[in-house]
This record gives C-alpha cells, sequence and structure tokens, in this order.
C-alpha cells in the first residue's frame, strides 16, 4: 500500500484522550467522532485536515485507554496514515485490527515537519520527503500481522478461518 | 533458561512448555471483557461475523459503568445494545444497575478473576487483575469482538522488569504512592510493551487492596501488565470468592528480566502527579502551594474499603473546605455497603462530600463531576491528561486516598500528617 499527503506533526505522548475526549464516546459513528479528533491538542485539526493527510507524532503515540474509537477517529477524519516514532501498545493492536495503516520510523520523526508533502511505502517500509527528497527507513511489520492487514482487519481474518 | 510468571501463564494458554519474549502466540482466554463504551463497539464487529453464539457463555463479563446510570440518551442507547446483547446469546455475567460497580473493582471482588487466568478485557484498566497473579491486559473493541467468538486472542510474549521495593513502609504511604513513584521513575512508555513484576518485602506485606492499585496503573507506564506473584493474602482474599480452580504461578530464579529496579521506600513521601501525565511525580511537600476546587476520591485505582477507610478516617468530625467540592465513588454496591455499615458514608456526608453510586464518573470526564476551564482537581484516578476530568484548560492532580481526604479538608494540597 503507498499513500501520499500532507503531514500534520504532532509532539510525544499523545493519548486517546486527546485524540478524541471521553465527553464524545457516546457514540462510535466515524464521521461524529471526526468531528472532535485531537481537537484538545489542536483545536482546528478536525476542519484543516484533509483526506489522505498523513500524521506524523513523536514516541508513544495512542497512550492511555483502549478505546477503539481513538483510530476510528483518525480513519474517520481521513488520515491515511499515521507514522509515530514510537505507539503505545493497545492502540498499536487497535490500529491493525481496524485496518488503520501505521508505521514506526525513528529517523522520519525529527526531519519532517508539518506541512511536508510525504510518500509512504508500507510494503516497503519507506517514507519519502517529497519536500527534501530523503528517504527514511521504517520497521516493518511482523508476517502475522501484515496478514491480518492484509485481510483488511482481525474480524476478516477470523472469517476466513 | 527460566520463565516469569507472566510468560508461564502464556505459555500455558498456548498449549506450550515454553514461551521466550517476543515470540507471537495463540492463547486460550479465561475472560473477556467489556463495558458500556467498548462493547457496543465490539457488538458491532461480532454481528458481522454472523455467528449465533459466543464461545462460553460464562467467561465473558460485561459491565456497564462508564456512563450509568446513562448520563444522556446516547449512553443509554449504547448501555441497551449491551444489555440485549447480553440477553440474546445468554451472558451470565451481566451487571445491570444495582448490581453494577467499576469493573476492575467488581470482577475480582465476585471471583470472576483468579490466580493463573488470562484475561483480555476492552478496557486498558484490564491490567488491574495482575495484582492476584493473573495475566491481564486491556485490548480494543475488535480484540473483544474475536474473543468473544472465538474464545482466543494472539499475543507477543512481553520481556519483563522486575521493579523490588524494600525497607519500612512509612505511615501514610500507600500503593498508590509506589506506583506513582515508579511511574515517575521510568516514564509513561517506561514499561512499554513489557510485563512489570512487582516485587519484594513491601509487597509481600501490601494488602490486596494496594496490590489492586499497583497492577492497576501499570498502563500509566505504558506496560502490558502489571502482575504480582500469588501468596497468602492472595489466597485469603480469593478463598470465599473462587468458584473455579485456579492456578499460582511463581517466576524462576533464572527468569530473564530485561531490567530489574529497586526501591526503598522508607524515605519516600506520599507523591502527587502534576498535570499533565501520570509520570510528572513530586512528593507532596513540594505541592502544597497548589489550591484546589474539586478532589474525587473513588475510581478502580483507588475506590476499594481500605481507601475509604483511610479517607473517613481523616474526614471524621472534620469539615470539607467551604471552596472544596468533595465527591466520593466506592467502587462497587458491596463497597457501598460496607462502607455505610461501618459508618464512613455517615462521615462523609457530615464532611460535606457528595457520595455516588459507583460510577466512572468524572474519571473520564463522563458525568458526575465536570471540571470548568481552569479548574483544578485532585482525584485518586489513574489518569491527568489535558481535558481527562472535563475542559481542556482544566488540570487534574493524581494522589493517594489519604492525601485526597488531607486536601479537601485545606482546600489545597496537603500532607495528610497536616491535619
Ligand atoms: S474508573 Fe476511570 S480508569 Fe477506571 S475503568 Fe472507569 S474510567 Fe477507566
Amino acid at each position: 500500500m503507498k499513500f501520499t499527503g500532507k503531514v500534520h506533526k504532532f509532539g510525544a505522548d499523545i493519548d486517546t484522550d486527546v485524540i478524541i475526549p471521553a465527553r464524545y464516546l457516546n457514540t462510535f459513528d466515524p464521521a461524529e467522532l471526526a468531528k472532535h479528533c485531537l481537537e484538545d491538542a489542536d483545536p482546528e485539526f478536525p476542519t484543516k485536515v484533509q483526506a489522505g493527510d498523513i500524521i506524523v507524532a513523536d514516541k508513544n503515540f495512542g497512550c492511555g485507554s483502549s478505546r477503539e474509537h481513538a483510530p476510528i477517529a483518525i480513519k474517520g477524519a481521513g488520515i491515511a496514515c499515521v507514522i509515530a516514532r514510537s505507539f503505545a501498545r493497545i492502540f498499536y493492536r487497535n490500529a491493525i485490527n481496524t485496518g488503520l495503516p501505521i508505521l514506526e520510523c525513528d529517523t522520519a520523526i525529527d526531519a519532517i515537519n508539518s506541512g511536508d508533502e510525504v510518500e509512504v511505502d508500507l510494503d516497503l517500509g519507506q517514507v519519502r520527503n517529497l519536500r527534501t527528497g530523503e528517504v527514511y527507513e521504517a520497521t516493518p511489520f511482523p508476517s502475522f500481522m501484515q496478514e491480518i492487514m492484509a485481510k483488511g482487519g482481525l474480524i476478516n481474518y477470523i472469517k476466513d478461518k | 533458561m527460566g520463565m516469569t510468571i507472566s510468560q508461564k501463564i502464556l505459555a500455558f494458554h498456548a498449549g506450550k512448555e515454553f514461551v521466550a519474549p517476543g515470540e507471537l502466540v495463540n492463547c486460550k482466554l479465561d475472560v473477556v471483557l467489556g463495558n458500556d463504551v467498548t462493547a457496543p463497539v465490539a457488538i458491532a464487529e461480532f454481528d458481522k461475523l454472523g455467528i449465533n453464539q459466543v464461545f462460553d457463555q460464562e467467561k465473558i463479563v460485561l459491565v456497564p459503568d462508564h456512563f450509568t446510570p446513562n448520563k444522556d440518551i446516547k449512553s443509554a442507547e449504547q448501555s441497551k445494545t449491551m444489555r440485549d446483547f447480553a440477553r440474546k446469546f445468554g451472558i451470565k455475567h451481566y451487571f445491570e444497575i444495582g448490581s453494577m460497580g467499576i469493573e476492575h473493582c467488581l470482577l475480582p471482588e465476585q471471583g470472576l478473576v483468579l490466580p493463573g487466568d488470562l484475561i483480555i478485557g476492552a478496557d486498558s484498566h484490564t491490567c488491574t487483575y495482575g495484582a492476584l497473579g493473573a495475566f491481564a491486559t486491556g485490548v480494543g473493541s475488535t480484540d473483544m469482538a474475536a474473543g468473544m467468538a472465538t474464545g482466543e486472542a494472539w499475543f507477543r510474549v512481553p520481556e519483563s522488569i522486575k521493579f523490588i521495593y524494600y525497607g519500612e513502609m512509612p505511615r501514610w504511604l500507600s500503593g498508590k504512592d509506589l506506583i506513582l513513584h515508579t511511574i515517575g521513575d521510568i516514564g509513561v512508555d517506561g514499561a512499554r510493551y513489557m510485563s512489570m513484576e512487582f516485587t519484594g518485602e513491601v509487597i509481600s506485606k501490601l494488602s490486596m487492596d494496594n496490590r489492586f492499585t499497583m497492577a492497576n496503573m501499570a498502563i500509566e507506564a505504558g506496560g502490558k501488565n502489571g502482575i504480582i506473584a500469588a501468596d497468602d493474602i492472595t489466597r485469603d482474599y480469593i478463598e470465599q470468592r473462587a468458584k473455579r480452580p485456579y492456578t499460582i504461578y511463581q517466576s524462576d530464579p533464572d527468569a530473564d528480566y530485561v531490567e530489574i529496579r529497586e526501591y526503598d521506600v522508607s524515605k519516600m513521601e506520599p507523591v502527587i502527579a502534576f498535570p499533565h501525565l501520570p509520570e510528572n511525580t513530586h512528593p507532596v511537600s513540594e505541592a502544597t502551594e497548589v489550591s484546589l476546587d474539586q478532589v474525587v476520591i473513588g475510581s478502580c485505582t483507588n475506590g476499594r474499603l481500605e481507601d475509604l477507610e483511610i479517607a473517613a478516617s481523616l474526614l471524621k468530625g472534620k469539615k470539607v473546605h467551604p471552596e472544596i467540592r468533595l465527591l466520593v465513588f466506592p467502587g462497587t454496591q458491596q463497597i457501598y455497603l460496607d462502607a455505610l455499615r461501618r459508618g464512613y458514608i455517615e462521615t462523609f456526608i457530615e464532611a460535606g462530600a457528595v457520595v455516588s453510586t459507583p460510577t466512572c464518573g468524572p474519571c473520564l470526564g463522563g458525568h458526575m463531576g465536570i471540571l470548568a476551564k481552569g479548574e483544578k482537581a485532585l482525584a485518586t484516578t489513574n489518569r491527568n491528561f489535558v481535558g481527562r476530568m472535563g475542559h481542556p484548560e482544566s488540570e487534574v492532580y493524581l494522589a493517594s486516598p489519604a492525601v485526597a481526604a488531607a486536601s479537601a479538608i485545606k482546600g489545597r494540597i496537603t500532607a495528610p500528617w497536616e491535619v
């Protein structure tokens, strides 16, 4: 899978309460959740984000609660992929299970700025900064998880079994 | 090479003799848990599988605790989705209002989680049950759906960090202070993907309620699970509750740890985590300038009987500061009743506190005590993220029940020995 999109950059330890505050958890409709996605970190994010955009964040992205509403809100907002220095483990798992493409890439984080266009190749585990032409190598997923993602998430994977 | 308790539990449930850290394994589950926020999402996923039964009606636990008693129409719809599902599929352990409690206080109390169990819950604080010597970890709703359908889940066997606590516990120090201190030491991702094993002479003397508090916050250091080897204190706790056999595991002496950290507790002070991360810890004596608007005592971290007992002992015959709103949330109906019979509830009300039915309520900024812009709260809960208890410009400080009660009396963050 390949994506090209504009970057929104966030800092370290972006928690699931910031990704989608609990006050909106009385629904799990992706469009509803998207209206409030990351608003406590950047109040303008829900209005300025566009389909195909990419989130780049520092360490421990998605820490905190197990709410799957977090990847649902991010997907609902049209985000194509999240690249972070590292992900909190429940978020990592939820992203794979719900089919939100994610990538852990240490070197990309410092070099990419908000507003940059980047190209992500999930199969190769590569991130290319179209502004500078630089290419960053990411850690590829274990094959077991690639299989789940290739099937479009855990539920389809189980259905096939 | 030996194994840790966590490895042993995963190996057993994967049908293997040995599992190594980093290995991916498929395991059979003893309990699958969900609540009124996460279960409706799981039910929608479960429905996509088009099957007409769950893997085991006795091994699924559904607890409406987050926005209940239903705070608004949408929440009522979510609770109804879960209730209807429980009835349709004959889920034995569905807890309606009246028997419901905060899930991580309720499951151990009801004997639904036992030593040696492998438990997943669509709630990050599922790690609480590690206090019983179980392997328990939080997952998302899709994992819960898959678990309800197949009774299985995949795991990456975690590396382990061992935490050894030694020395004489000072008066007023609690499990909450030990875990906050530990998170302050290693950071909110210090144990990311890893198992946190709590050991040492201090832990072996610690009460179950304090052990639950510690295991509860493993996730706040990024841990996959927190675990304490079951011993006589554990046995005493589960004796009257267990309705099925269980297995007690010990870590092997030659088990592999990526790190061992030791803490001398004898000189520790009660700990406060400042906004907006649980790792921003300070000793209480450095925090006494902070004035407050609200104090919250309760939650799956500190809503158990011992927590209420300490708070009541400090509030007895005293008044809550006129500028403070003190909210007390017992963790379960049983805890509420025990606190009532022991006179704690009367103490709280006479002091000017509000006592609520068990619910997550303000802990996650749900209902029953939301903060306005600029307000500050001290809470015995586990998270102080931006906006956690209300307005994104409000603040939450985390502390023990003793500090919370003392602070409610003084109107600012206060050490328990000051009142
Ligand atoms: S009390 Fe708070 S932390 Fe515990 S389950 Fe409820 S919302 Fe989560």
